[in-house]
């Protein structure tokens, strides 16, 4: 019985599993479900009674009653206490939800980050002050996913992905997300709730994976036609595993500007264009 | 007969009132309340089918997985018309339509305070009607209703949808302001005599309030789509971030006006369902200054909500604790307004017309709407649960029960005043029955849908756990609702056409448009009777039975013509 009223439980409430943020909202939302299934059957229950009991009958009087300041009294206070308790249990359980920990030692070995970008307004680190700062970048219509360790001195040459986020397990992933053009929202449903990337701003959240996997999303806010294909993928990989693909990444982006560079040679000596400014 | 010292002598009053042309003339010169009605009426209901079509349309196309009924342009354009015709060519107006027909019988006025007002606010409708309707010629919108920049901008919504789009906003805007401040002068100034704040009709106080709100809220529109209308065309910048504008500014401007909108939306749906339920329950409305001040309350509140649209946006934790509060605090006027009128049931003899099944069935749906509300205002969780068909189920639960079943509501109920024919109960309850069914059906998943990750506005999944099911059920239940609707429209043709007399007063209700014979007189009365109470029909009929029976009777229902007598 217990397991069936859990398994239906289940079956009304967000998706979990994935990081610690996305349990504690799990488990918030499942004692306000079961608050509001008080709330929604003795509600619904008193309607229904009062339709079937005081159904119009025959020789049935109504009571000409206009009002019971008492009961009145009651019931709003009742209601109000209500939503203060939900008030106070949103707030308790509120730096469980928001407030990311510190990676595991099992983690990726991290630098500390740095503090000024603590200045803005929710950016959270853990209590170590380290963790692997993932730029999302939303553009019509795919992520891009800017990892740290930029090879130039402007920030250029970062390793990046595309759709796929690989992330390490065990490790504080903080995300600062943003975009390109119009309003995305970044949402991996197990690993905690949405934020929007607005161009212009910078919104951020972080999530930390037990478990290896692959967590799916999609873009959550309306960006276009190709909105309901603007997909997401976290892979959670062991840490070593992890430090593999980044280095994989790091090559295969410094191979590329190598080609690049060759090409840019090759146009100039071609067309004898040496003149040009920005080949 | 005795009845006939307590008939006052016919006083027409035609020197005051112009005969209206015959024949379509008269319907667009008109400048009568009653006409403008009735012509609000039926265009917003014509406009509430296009919408539903939309609704049907993309219920279709989400069917099955990856379906490829309708393509990803012509899915976006069906949920941007659906949305901005439902709020802006249906609710609102038809609100406006009720509001226009019964404010001024129910405080006891000849017209409303400007005419000639009146009658342009009706024509700014239609023509906001026309243009947005008439992009579907060229380039429909699709940016959604909420038309977010940069996506609305002009560099990512290049077609002139998104223009019709923003004059619709203008048009209908500057119809409902116009609206508001004759409706608002009316009640103000033009009550019957006697008839204090504290008696007038619950629907009057809704319909007080809504024009408020419209007063405060619209402007806000107003400014924000021609700041977009001025950066698409006229080379401002106040939404584009790479010039200094904001992104967000839009945000914040479309929900400061859009959450207001909603309470202008379910309000007036409030009234509806506080005039009906004591009608039927044959027993006062339970707590009416609970009432009409938590209707008050629930208004100013609503100004302080608007941010809780915004909880995934990057706004500072200061704004979520808040926004938070101010949206716990809007749920007990609100819930305060529930038990009223559960206890406006409480120990009355409820007969089960048409109307209070409607008025009924639209509590029950909003009781869980208003839940979903308080889950939705708890920001961790929606940050899980926003953007999401959980939404999509929590807007259509408040605007269906708030706003639409209490609107059916009043189609029954009001249907034979209008047209002085009693539209059948038996087909009633039919279209009762299917929309009831058919709005749990359709929407009662769509939370569990949401919450399994399907966001909204998407013109496609994939066929992962149960996504296909839940789609499938909702679609069915779409057309459940369809046919419910259907249901209605067939049952107002056949009255039309062959109805049963209603008489003046045919559910022995308790305020003043039933002291008029249907449909009223051009000039609505004659006479206009002194008010004692909230419920002065209720008084003169128990005047009438006093004076034709000599003693005061319990049974009212033993003089059924009484009202017919004194009203003509």
């Amino acid at each position: 019985m217990g397991h069936l009223a859990s398994a239906a439980l289940a079956f009304f409430t967000p998706e979990s599993g994935g990081s610690q943020n996305a349990n504690q909202i799990n488990t918030l939302y499942k004692i306000e479900l079961v608050i509001a299934l008080v709330i929604f059957v003795a509600v619904e229950a008193a309607l229904m009674y009062a339709l079937v009991r005081f159904r119009a009958r025959k020789g049935a009087v109504a009571a000409q009653i206009r009002g019971n300041t008492r009961l009145e009294v009651g019931w709003t206070v009742g209601a109000a206490l209500i939503l203060v308790a939900l008030a106070a249990l949103t707030f308790a359980k509120l730096s469980s939800i928001e407030n990311p920990p510190n990676s595991g030692p099992e983690g990726i070995r991290l630098a500390s980050a740095s503090g000024g970008q603590l200045l803005a307004s929710n950016k959270r680190l853990p209590p170590n002050r380290t963790s692997l700062e993932i730029h999302v970048v939303g553009r019509q219509y795919i992520w891009q996913f800017v990892y740290p360790g930029a090879s130039e001195p402007d920030g250029l040459g970062a390793p990046y992905s595309y759709e796929e986020m690989v992330v390490p397990t065990n490790t504080t992933v903080t995300l600062d997300i943003a975009s390109l053009d119009v309003v995305h929202s970044w949402w991996i449903p197990e690993l905690g709730g949405k934020f929007q990337a607005v161009p212009g701003y910078h919104n951020y959240t972080w999530f930390k994976v037990t478990k290896p996997g692959v967590y799916r999303g999609q873009c959550a806010v309306l960006c276009g036609r190709g909105h309901a294909r603007m997909i997401a993928t976290v892979r959670a990989v062991p840490p070593a595993q992890f430090e593999a693909w980044r280095a994989r990444q790091k090559q295969l982006l410094s191979e590329a500007n190598a080609q690049a560079k060759l090409a840019r040679e090759k146009i100039k000596t071609q067309t004898g264009a040496g003149k040009v400014e920005n080949p | 007969m005795a009845t006939a010292q307590l008939a006052p002598v016919p006083q027409i009053t035609v020197d005051r009132v112009r005969p209206q042309p015959r024949g379509w003339r008269g319907w667009v010169t008109t400048t009568d309340h009653k006409r403008i009605g009735i012509l609000y009426m039926v265009t917003t209901f014509a406009f509430f089918c296009l919408g539903g079509v939309e609704a049907l349309l993309m219920r279709l196309q989400l069917g099955s997985p990856e379906n490829t009924l309708v393509a990803p342009i012509v899915y976006n354009q069906l949920f941007t018309m659906h949305g901005t015709t439902m709020v802006f060519l249906f609710v609102v107006p038809m609100m406006a339509g009720l509001a226009n027909y019964f404010v001024p019988l129910m405080i006891g006025a000849r017209d409303m305070a400007f005419p000639r007002l009146n009658a342009l606010s009706y024509w700014l409708l239609l023509a906001g009607g026309i243009v947005f309707y008439a992009s579907l010629f060229w380039n429909p919108p699709e940016a959604g209703w909420v038309s977010f920049v940069p996506l609305a901008n002009s560099t990512y919504s290049p077609s002139g949808g998104e223009d019709a789009w923003i004059y619709l906003i203008h048009l209908t805007g500057l119809s409902s302001l116009l609206g508001a401040i004759n409706l608002y002068a009316t009640i103000a100034n033009m009550r019957a005599r006697g008839m204090s704040w504290g008696r007038m009709p619950l629907f009057v106080w809704a319909i007080l309030v809504y024009s408020v709100l419209l007063i405060f809220a619209l402007p806000v529109i107003a400014g924000a789509v021609t700041m977009l209308l001025t950066d698409r065309h006229f080379g401002t910048h106040f939404f584009d971030p790479a010039n200094g504008g904001s992104a967000l500014l839009w945000q914040h401007l479309f929900w400061f006006f859009g959450h207001p909108e909603v309470y202008i939306m379910v309000l007036p749906g409030f009234g509806i369902i506080s005039e009906i339920l004591p009608v039927f329950a044959r027993k006062p409305i339970f707590g009416y200054r609970a009432i009409a001040a938590s209707t008050v309350a629930i208004a100013f509140l609503g100004f302080l909500t608007w941010a809780h649209h915004m909880f995934t946006a990057p706004v500072p934790e200061a704004i979520l604790v808040f926004v938070l509060v101010s949206s716990f605090l809007i749920a007990v006027p609100t819930g305060v307004k529930i038990l009223n009128w559960i206890a406006t049931l409480w120990r009355g003899t409820v007969e089960y017309s048409t109307a209070l099944l409607f008025c009924v069935g639209g509590i029950s749906i909003f009781v869980i709407g208003g839940i979903s509300g308080i889950f939705l205002a708890t920001f961790p969780i929606d940050w899980q649960v926003n953007e999401t068909y959980f939404v999509v189920a929590h807007l259509h639960f408040v605007l269906l029960g708030g706003a639409v079943l209490p609107i059916f509501g009043a189609i029954y109920y009001w249907f034979p005043k209008i047209t002085g024919k009693l539209l059948s109960e038996p087909l009633g309850r039919v279209s009762f029955g299917l929309i009831f069914i058919g709005v749990f059906t359709t929407f009662l998943l769509q939370h569990v849908m949401g919450l399994d990750g399907m966001p909204r506005r998407i013109y496609e999944y994939p066929n992962v756990g149960h996504l296909h099911l839940y789609n499938l059920i909702s679609t069915v239940g779409s057309f459940i609702l369809g046919a419910g609707v259907l249901a209605t429209i067939i049952n107002v043709t056949i009255t039309l056409r062959r109805g049963v007399v209603a008489g003046p007063d045919p559910w022995k209700a308790n305020t003043l448009e039933w002291f008029t014979p249907s449909p009223p007189p051009q000039n609505n009365f004659d006479v206009i009777p002194r008010v004692r109470s909230s419920e002065p029909m209720k008084d003169i009929r128990g005047e009438i039975e006093r004076r034709t029976s000599g003693a005061p009777s319990a049974g009212a229902a033993t003089v059924p013509a009484g009202a017919t007598q004194v009203g003509i």
